[in-house]
């Protein structure tokens, strides 16, 4: 008999396991304490976006609607030439197509977009799930401030722009 | 029933129809209250999780709303069933179980009927069960039921003579194939000149109690035995094409049979009805037994349901093997073992 003391061990193990107390949370009576980088919702700070479109490019379920125009800004100095920029007009997360990789969020090089660990934001129809570039804009005040690296760390931890 | 019944005076149809009724709330019952307290919540713990909470206080009534849900479902019959055959099957298995209840006594008059070969009676409706479940998985015009239904008629037919060997070696201990004349041969029993607790057979057969567990077990084809059923692999074998209140049967089959295979068990091993310190014809054991037998049922199922809970399947053949190499070979060393004892002493 030598699967035995495993038999056994095994049934020592859901006793003791039995006498815990559960990890569950009572979700809508309890609300659980997100860890600080939980991928909630997409956020976007709308001004440091530059409508460059490597979110909407790398996004591999294409939930990312961007559409922007180009504009001549006047010059910095007196005499110089007005300076072509870009303005965002449309900028669309449909979280009933995103699966929350969050390649965006890494891809973005101008701080423009970051996680939230806000997640109560379903909807009773499906369309309701496309969160225009002002409400994405909303979910910015939720987001919390990076966490500092661990000790002897480098590393500088980054802002989140406010 | 001398004090109890006799004070009334019942005809003998009232006091079968009074048993009759007691019994079929005793089922429902027993399974829910198993169906409570271990499927639910004691897995659920040892689980680490909290199990159903919404439905009444702690989810108690969370059976009870899903009986309502398995009322409101439609009846459906497979187009190529065996339609007949299809709907009495779980009603086979029903009647095994209730044939079941009916030698298990909780008081020195408390019971329905005290058959003078009780345990013999109780294994062998327990095997009607088998019919029912042979009956489901060929009326039921599947092939996954029909493998489950066999699976089942091997595995109920391999463990029943572990069953039935580990209950001889209490009855040679015992002299009695009666429920009642074992509870008192239990009370009446001494260890070594001790008498106070009598001689519980778990005591002198713990390994027939240990054999009879893992029957059962095999029996309520209840894991680690549950190939017939394995969801897995078969679907859930003879029940799969069973909806709404048929299903519901099965189930309750199925906790009731652990309920009553409990009830014995503790009969048998545990000393039944009888508490220490009285006499097994006081007739206040007519009103602490039936307290006494829930805990002690309360307390076998837990061992029952641990298992259950903590070993993951049997394969085909290692379920054969281990009724047929181990469990069969043990009880007869424990019956040798047990009759050379009782001739010695």
């Amino acid at each position: 008999m030598p699967q035995l003391p495993g038999l056994v061990k095994g049934l020592g193990v859901t006793f003791r396991t039995m006498l815990k107390p559960a990890v569950t949370v009572q979700y809508p009576h309890v609300k659980e304490e997100p860890t600080p980088r939980a991928r909630g919702v997409i956020a976007l700070k709308e001004e440091n976006c530059t409508a460059c479109m490597l979110c909407a490019r790398e996004c591999p379920d294409w939930c990312i609607y961007i559409e922007g125009h180009k504009y001549l800004a006047p010059p910095r100095r007196e005499g110089g030439k007005p300076r072509q920029k870009n303005a965002l007009d449309r900028f669309d997360i449909d979280f009933a197509l995103c699966m929350y990789c969050g390649i965006c969020v890494e891809v973005c090089p101008f701080e423009a977009l970051f996680w939230s660990p806000e997640f109560e934001y379903g909807e009773h129809r499906i369309a309701d799930l496309l969160h225009d570039k002002d409400r994405l804009n909303e979910w910015m005040a939720t987001v919390p401030d990076f966490e500092p690296y661990e000790a002897g760390s480098e590393m500088k931890p980054k802002k989140v722009p406010r | 029933m001398v004090s109890l019944i006799d004070a009334v005076e019942l005809a003998y149809w009232q006091q079968t129809g009074i048993k009759v009724a007691v019994i079929l709330m005793v089922i429902p019952a027993g399974a829910i209250i198993l169906g409570y307290v271990f499927l639910m919540k004691m897995m659920s713990h040892m689980q680490s999780r909290l199990g159903p909470m919404e439905a009444g206080p702690h989810g108690v009534l969370q059976l009870v709303a899903d009986g309502v849900k398995f009322l409101q479902k439609e009846d459906i019959f497979p187009e190529k069933a065996d339609r007949m055959v299809f709907a009495l099957a779980p009603l086979v298995v029903l009647i095994s179980t209730f044939l079941l209840f009916v030698v298990v006594p909780v008081g020195p008059d408390l019971i329905v009927e005290d058959l003078d070969t009780g345990i013999f009676f109780a294994l062998a409706v327990s095997s009607i069960s088998v019919i029912g479940v042979l009956m489901a998985g060929w009326a039921s015009a599947n092939k996954y039921a029909l493998l489950g239904g066999l699976r089942a008629g091997g595995q109920l037919i391999a463990y029943e003579l572990p069953l039935l060997l580990a209950v001889v070696g209490v009855v040679i201990q015992a002299g009695t194939l009666s429920m009642q004349g074992i509870v008192v041969a239990q009370a009446d029993g001494a260890i070594f000149g001790f008498d106070f607790i009598g001689n519980p057979f778990i005591l002198t057969q713990a390994l027939g109690f240990f054999i009879f567990l893992a029957a059962v077990q095999a029996e309520l084809t209840q894991p680690p035995f549950d190939m017939p059923v394995a969801e897995s692999e078969i679907v859930g074998g003879y029940q799969v094409e069973y909806t709404g209140f048929r299903f519901l049967l099965f189930f309750m089959g199925e906790f009731g049979t652990a309920f009553a295979f409990a009830g014995i068990a503790s009969v048998l091993f545990l000393g039944g009805w009888w508490v220490p310190g009285f006499d097994p014809d006081d007739n206040i054991l007519n009103w602490l037994g039936p307290a006494v037998m829930f805990g002690k049922v309360m307390f076998v199922a837990f061992l029952i349901f641990w298992v259950r809970f903590t070993y993951p399947r049997f394969r085909e053949d290692q379920l054969q093997a281990f009724a047929w190499k181990v469990l069969i070979p043990l009880s007869l060393i424990n019956i040798a073992a047990t009759a050379v004892l009782k001739v010695v002493f």
